[in-house]
């Protein structure tokens, strides 16, 4: 192979609070499929943002080498004139236009402002023969699955003359058929001099299609292994890529199990649009008074899903499964029944799920629990401050006073906001969705604090989370999910991060062949 | 009655401590947290002396204030809805229509009928009720946009509207029901050169704005916060008084207070007060501020939508009913364009396109704004053409000048 057709030097990225890339090296050769892989927040979309221009030039230290020349990408055109193209996990197509019309949006075929349907629909319809697509150019993408859908956005890369194509996460919400299609393409891709960076959780994919893997962790490059005739083995990417120690501290605790709480059987959940995908499949679990119970699992494997449809099926189309409560079956059809029953779930967007952030943090507080500082209907202003104070004062919630909008907090603030919300409506069973995700380790210690608190008091905790050394450090056992299944349940004394990755990593194929 | 309103908000919202207060600061302090509202009532001051002096003082002769209130009446009305619905992120094209509907089904039922107006009246309540849970039933429950729902409803009730009255109008109204929109307080008690139930009523509501002002200065000082220096607070105090004052005995010095203003006056006391302090209010600022946090905290946003388009139906009836009272007539062109008077009202008044902001006060106060341009450009002699060039360019400015706000203020 030739030498490399992109050279990534020192790349670091700060956003205000965090360090995001720090010192980042990515080499990739000319005509390789690349694979990149990392926990959660260690840093693989942040660098693509850089590669691909998202991310000004400016915006970040170091030096970019395409083709052996330096580029200061000012935005994305800029990096797709260069043949840098990226394929986000979330696809990019406008589901009311064609193939066709969709394939050269913002690129079309046209004579001073007129488009040319005879060029659009021949070049169309060749690019489509190159992906393999058997589709007519005028079919429209919302008739289309997700499958062929990433199909056009390869063929969409293809009619900017990509030279190297990124793919975030490209198999994610694909099922198998479509997913090995896909691969095949890769390599077929490949081999006409194409060259690949994929990102990906599924490390039997990497080991199948990729050439090398640049590992990172926590926003810095680990290593990057060449992967020779022989292959790779997972367990040495996982090894790679939580090698990590508990660096927060966590709250001293002795925790006192009482009998189950909480209860979830069966639960399954299809995709709100996409019926046949199940996102969810057949979850079961349970917590117990005063336990803390983690939920591991990478980008995708349904956590958040299955909860978010637990509490008043608020995602997705419920298609089976039971709740309980200390062994009683509960009916949580809506977020009232679920908040009546004693459940409360503190989502993992604060911004757009959590506050209303025009609003001051009294009235957020308040929320959910009107009715504690209300009587015949109307509130109690006077009440509703003296409880957000209280809050504000043992949560510690750094703002001036109670009435200032949530909006202008930071996120550690906000968090605090959103939990203290749910811990006024006094649930039984708490479900924490990334309870610390984008927040500062002071705040994360604080947070720490009162989930541990929370359990003490003998409530049942259930926390998602994606940063392993949290869950390990906090929880009194673990389930795993991957796919939409719980494909674990370890005990701490029993998990460490590699037992959990492993298991976060199964697929359903390995699964079935494993269990 | 209208500073009463604005205070306490602005009390909770505002004013961040500050160690060193000078009164220029604390004012500006106190402004900035309700720039809008503040802003539209200096400017609704402004208004109204630019066209006093305009018109020779006719503006706020005695006369032509209780003309005002009774021209501008059923808009405010209508406003009063139309901001609730607003505030929940939503809008109502279809008001003009149904108020020109009920109307004209109070119209039938009282003079072909003969029923008696007071229960013609209450029946034409219920018609709107339905008809607002009618539409608010496809958009609550249904998900159809409440652009779409209501543009079908602003046809629906129009044609509706001809269908019942065969392109006629229907009149004469009975007397007592034309006073809900020309008549007045009665005149008791002995004869002095004012209307005396009018002077009552003025100085209760005196009393009931400065303590409620104390009130709300002494809780907001035991929250910790900042309040307005006693100096300028007892400016505040008197500006309140006098502006009531002289309100009050403009009013007396004619016929009194018109029904019509007491009948705003309730509905802005009623709504005023269910949005700021009730249960469901609450909740109708948290489904505009963010439906989906609001959802996912147990809010029945459903239930909150439809009640909101219920209730704008009602409303929309009586300001139908209103207006019938006042022409003595049902007509087919009845409540032609008071869905975009009443929308250009909320908006003056400071409500947000993206829903979750707002008060009831502000409604009236943008109301009043349109009103006095109204009436204060008539009395100059400016052509209808003209007014609706000014009246657009000032929603413009208006919602121009709050975007320009926020955008400054970095929120």
């Amino acid at each position: 192979m030739a030498g490399p057709v992109l050279e990534m030097r020192s790349i670091s990225k700060s956003f205000p609070g965090v360090k995001a890339l720090s010192e980042v090296n990515l080499t990739v050769a000319a005509g390789e499929v690349h694979a990149i892989c990392g926990e959660n927040g260690a840093g693989k979309s942040t660098l693509m943002k850089v590669l691909s221009g998202v991310y000004p030039h400016g915006g970040y230290e170091g030096e970019i080498l395409f083709e052996g020349e330096p580029c200061q990408f000012k935005d994305i055109r800029a990096s797709e004139q260069r043949g840098i193209v990226i394929i986000h996990q979330e696809l990019a197509l406008v589901p009311y236009l064609s193939i066709a019309e969709n394939i050269f949006l913002g690129n079309e075929h046209a004579t001073r402002g007129i488009i040319s349907w005879h060029r659009t629909l021949t070049h169309a319809a060749e690019l489509l023969r190159q992906v393999g697509l058997a589709e007519s150019p005028h079919t429209r993408i919302a008739d289309l699955g997700v499958g062929k859908q990433q199909l056009v956005e390869i063929a969409k890369a293809l009619a900017k003359k990509v030279k190297l194509l990124i793919l975030d996460e490209p198999t994610a919400a694909l099922n198998d058929e479509d997913s090995r299609k896909l691969l095949d393409l890769i390599l077929e891709l490949k081999a006409q001099g194409i060259s690949c960076i994929i990102i990906s959780h599924k490390l039997n994919e990497i080991a199948r299609v990729a050439d090398a893997v640049t590992i990172l962790r926590d926003g810095q490059t680990i290593e990057t292994i060449a992967i020779g005739p022989e292959g790779i083995s997972e367990d040495r990417i996982i090894r790679g890529m939580v090698g990590r120690d508990l660096e927060h501290r966590y709250p001293e605790r002795t925790p006192e199990i009482g009998e189950v709480a909480f209860e979830i059987e069966d639960w399954t959940v299809r995709h709100p649009i996409d019926q046949q995908r199940t996102v969810v499949d057949g979850a079961s679990l349970n917590v117990r008074r005063g336990e803390i119970v983690g939920v591991a699992g990478l980008m995708g494997a349904g956590r958040t899903e299955l909860a978010m449809s637990v509490f008043g099926r608020s995602y997705g189309r419920w298609s089976g499964g039971r709740v309980l409560l200390h062994g009683r079956e509960i009916r949580t059809r809506t977020v009232s029944e679920a908040i009546g029953h004693g459940i409360a779930y503190v989502t993992e967007d604060r911004k757009q799920l959590g506050l209303n952030l025009i609003d001051d943090i009294s009235r957020n507080i308040s929320l959910s629990a009107l009715g504690k500082v209300a009587r015949y209907g109307r509130v109690d202003r006077h009440e509703e401050s003296k409880v957000a104070e209280s809050f504000r004062r043992t949560m510690n919630i750094k703002a001036p006073t109670v009435f200032t909008r949530t909006g202008t907090l930071s996120g550690g603030n906000q968090q605090k906001v959103v939990l203290s919300k749910w811990i006024f409506a006094e649930p039984e069973v708490l479900i924490l969705d990334e309870p610390t995700r984008g927040i500062d380790i002071g705040a994360k210690a604080e947070i720490y604090t009162v989930i541990a608190e929370l359990a003490a008091q003998g409530k049942a905790v259930l926390v998602i989370s994606s940063e392993l050394p949290e869950l390990l450090g906090l929880c009194d056992r673990i389930y795993t999910m991957a796919e939409g299944r719980i494909t674990g349940e370890v005990a701490r004394a029993d998990a460490t991060q590699e037992s959990l990755m492993r298991l976060m990593t199964m697929s359903a194929a390995s699964s079935n062949e494993q269990v | 009655m209208a500073q009463t309103e604005i205070i306490p908000d602005s009390a909770q919202n505002g004013p961040e401590p500050d160690p060193s207060p000078s009164v220029g600061a604390a004012l500006a302090r106190a402004l900035r947290g309700n720039v809008r509202q503040y802003g539209m009532l200096v400017a609704l001051a402004l208004i109204v002396l630019l066209f006093q002096i305009w018109t020779d003082g006719i503006l706020l002769q005695p006369l032509n204030i209780t003309n005002l209130i009774q021209q501008n009446g059923y808009i405010l009305i209508l406003a009063i809805g139309m901001m609730i619905v607003i505030i929940a992120g939503h809008i109502d094209l279809s008001v003009g229509s149904l108020a020109a509907f009920v109307g004209a089904a109070a119209a039938v039922m009282m003079v072909e009928h003969h029923l008696p107006w007071p229960v013609a009246m209450l029946i034409a309540l219920v018609i709107g009720a339905l008809a607002g849970a009618w539409q608010g039933f496809w958009i609550a429950y249904l998900g159809i946009p409440s652009f779409i729902v209501t543009l079908a409803g602003m046809l629906l009730f129009r044609g509706g509207t001809q269908i019942l009255l065969q392109g006629q109008s229907v009149a004469p109204f009975p007397k007592g029901f034309q006073s809900i929109s020309s008549g007045f307080l009665p005149e008791v008690g002995p004869h002095t050169n004012y209307h005396n139930l009018t002077l009552l009523l003025g100085l209760a509501v005196l009393a009931v704005a400065v303590l409620q002002e104390l009130r709300g200065r002494r809780q907001t000082a035991s929250y910790g916060l900042e309040v307005l220096p006693l100096g300028l607070f007892l400016a505040k105090l008197a500006v309140i008084t006098a502006a009531v004052l002289v309100f009050v005995l403009l009013l007396a010095s004619y016929h009194g207070v018109p029904i019509v203003l007491l009948i705003l006056g309730a509905l802005l006391v009623g709504f005023g007060y269910l949005m700021r302090n009730s249960i469901i209010g609450r909740h109708t600022y948290a489904i505009g501020g963010n439906e989906p946090a609001a959802k996912l905290s147990g809010v029945k946003s459903k239930r909150v939508v439809f009640l909101a388009f219920t209730n704008m139906g009602v409303l929309a009836a009586l300001a139908g009913l209103v207006f019938a009272a006042r022409l003595n007539a049902g007509t087919p062109q009845a409540g032609i364009n008071f869905e975009l008077e009443a929308i250009a009202a909320a908006f003056i008044g400071g409500a947000s396109a993206s829903g979750g902001v707002g008060t009831v006060m502000g409604a009236i106060i943008g109301g009043l704004v349109l009103g006095v341009l109204n009436n204060g450009m008539s009395l100059v002699g400016v052509g209808t053409d003209y007014q609706q060039v000014i009246k657009g360019l000032v929603l413009l400015a208006a919602v121009g000048f709050d975007v320009y706000n926020k955008r400054r203020a970095g929120s």
